[in-house]
């Protein structure tokens, strides 16, 4: 008994204390920004952050006055719009690294990993040059194909390593029922990995949702996603820190809520896949 | 190997197209995303190998004179551009080290058993998520020269005398970055160590401590043979990609104060996005993926043994 009460106390002081130092100083600043926002805008420069008081004041500014909705709204639709263009895109080719060996296979394998490593800056100049041309800038398509060069790379990665966690011999049994390929594709391997595919499309959306260089550059007056809203609002209300975290707990908190959901199955495939950094 | 055994099969019955539509498959049905990613990936970086020959100022569209690599020997006699390439070291050199550390320290304690680590293991990849925008934003708020809760807190621990303007002072406003880009990126360290942690077997421990060895012995002797594959594909991914990422230093300071924090991509951002020079710009970017391919070429020859 004494023992285990001993072994307790050591187990408190060598693994939960430091664990928890850890996740203070993870979840510190966050809690901080929280805290911030839901104090009155006078208060804050008086006695700092604090629960007493609490206000929603700085949330109904930024939805009354600055019109955040407009911008979630426009993040929304590059969002998704990069989902459905990163998946449909990215299924077939997914199955097709999955259950075919072929020439070029491999390198075609590492040509789209490579795609994830060149540097930004080397894509967003001759995108912005592009979409000048076509006329796009300033509109939802040209933030959904700048998204799309991360979204098509990573999900192709990641479908293929789920589709390979699914048993070849179940594609064969339904062609010897009398599928075709593509049959055996959609009616069998699709459906199975389906936690896969939506945690990759949750995955996408994340992403996209976060991105700012891209919106910033090829953005503009019509479409201003919630990261460049958040950023031209560290511009224009400097000093008025309850109305800016009060953004940024807005714009985090759909990436947030929705990575907290699929966190388990996307850690699994993130490192198997070993894609984002 | 079971796609080809199956053709062999089913190959006396309409042999010719069979077989001929089975070698065309596999390539159609990759063919979307490749041409995709052909037209919006690989055209516009030769664009940018491109532009970077080219006197290019987007205020004066006319002019596109070739001139050769003469915006490359500009790059190299570019006081900014070593400024920018000494950051960009300073940056990983600093950055991915104490991410790694933390992470590793992080990945063993979430191995350990106790009750509330499911909720733990979840939490610890926060920031992970969250917009860079967001994470700028709120340490920007944490360093505030006026009213920062850092500033507060070092204040009243007695380590600092006066107030420090942390984003604005060139000594430390690097420093301040790297802080910000470390709480950024070790969960992802934590993450990935703790997967290869789990893959070491209990036996190996029990083994070991059946025959005296102590904690350290294990960890030297175990446990870092067990992870160093993990720890080598993470570091190198993460040098990529902290190397890459200049969007926290480009909300926080945009470079600022002076050059005290430019990196070479955000140079190159800044180049062409306030001076409009995407000729010299492009130039800067090719130069520093040209330097950033060598981690990229370690790292790909790494991941195409494992896909063999």
């Amino acid at each position: 008994m004494a023992l285990k009460r001993k072994s307790l106390r050591r187990r408190i002081l060598t693994v939960d204390l430091p664990m928890l130092a850890i996740l203070v100083f993870t979840l510190g600043p966050y809690l901080w920004m929280f805290l911030t926002s839901i104090t009155p805008e006078s208060q804050l420069f008086t006695e700092g952050p604090s629960m007493a008081g609490a206000t929603l004041e700085n949330y109904i500014r930024l939805f009354r006055t600055v019109g955040f909705a407009d911008n979630l709204l426009d993040s929304f639709i590059v969002a998704s719009g990069t989902v459905v263009v990163g998946l449909s895109l990215s299924v077939t080719a997914a199955y097709s690294f999955s259950r075919f060996s072929y020439r070029g296979r491999r390198v075609l394998m590492m040509q789209f990993l490579l795609i994830n490593m060149f540097p930004l800056v080397l894509l967003i100049l001759p995108l912005f040059v592009l979409m000048r041309i076509l006329g796009l800038l300033d509109s939802h398509l040209a933030l959904i194909i700048a998204n799309s060069t991360i979204a098509i790379p990573f999900s192709v990665w990641m479908m293929t390593s789920y589709m390979n966690g699914i048993p070849r011999s179940l594609d064969e049994a339904a062609m010897t029922d009398g599928c075709t390929r593509l049959g055996a594709m959609l009616r069998i391997v699709l459906p199975l990995c389906l936690p896969g595919i939506i945690a990759t499309g949750i995955y996408i959306f994340i992403t996209a949702w976060n991105e700012y260089l891209y919106a910033l550059t090829l953005g503009g007056r019509n479409v201003r996603t919630i990261t460049v809203a958040v950023q031209t609002l560290i511009g224009e209300y400097e000093v008025q820190w309850g109305l800016l975290t009060a953004g940024g707990i807005v714009g985090a908190m759909p990436a947030t809520v929705l990575f907290l959901l699929v966190q388990k199955r996307l850690i699994s495939g993130l490192t198997q896949g070993a894609v984002k950094g | 190997m079971s796609a080809t055994k199956l053709s062999r099969h089913d190959a006396p019955e309409r042999p010719v197209r069979r077989s001929l539509a089975r070698q065309v498959l596999p390539y159609a049905m990759l063919s979307p995303a490749v041409l995709v990613t052909l037209a919006i990936v690989f055209l516009p970086m030769l664009q940018t190998a491109w532009m970077s020959l080219h006197e290019y100022v987007l205020f004066r569209p006319k002019d596109f004179d070739f001139i050769g690599l003469d915006n490359f020997r500009a790059v190299l006699g570019d006081e900014v551009f070593w400024i920018s390439l000494r950051h960009t070291l300073i940056w990983i050199g600093v950055t991915v080290p104490a991410q790694l550390l933390l992470g590793l320290v992080t990945a063993l304690l979430l191995n350990q058993r106790f009750p509330w680590r499911p909720l733990a293991r979840a939490l610890i990849i926060i920031p992970w998520a969250l917009p860079s925008v967001v994470i700028a934003l709120m340490w920007a708020w944490i360093y505030d020269s006026n009213y920062g809760v850092m500033n507060d807190f070092l204040l009243r621990l007695g380590i600092i005398q006066s107030s420090i303007p942390w984003l604005a002072d060139p000594d430390t406003a690097l420093g301040a970055i790297m802080l910000t880009l470390t709480w950024q990126g070790f969960p992802f360290f934590a993450v990935m160590i703790l997967a290869g942690l789990q893959a070491i077997p209990k036996s190996y421990y029990e083994a070991a401590s059946i025959d005296g060895a102590s904690t350290w012995r294990q960890f030297r002797h175990i446990t870092l043979p067990g992870i160093s594959g993990v720890l080598v594909t993470a570091v190198l991914l993460r040098v990529i990609w902290v190397a890459n990422s200049f969007d926290v230093i480009f909300v926080m300071t945009g470079g600022g104060p002076g050059y005290a924090t430019y990196t070479l991509p955000l140079y190159a951002f800044i180049k062409a996005r306030t001076n409009l020079d995407f000729g010299y710009g492009s130039a800067l970017a090719v130069t520093f993926t040209i330097l950033l391919m060598i981690i990229v070429v370690i790292y790909l020859r790494r991941t195409g043994k494992a896909l063999r």
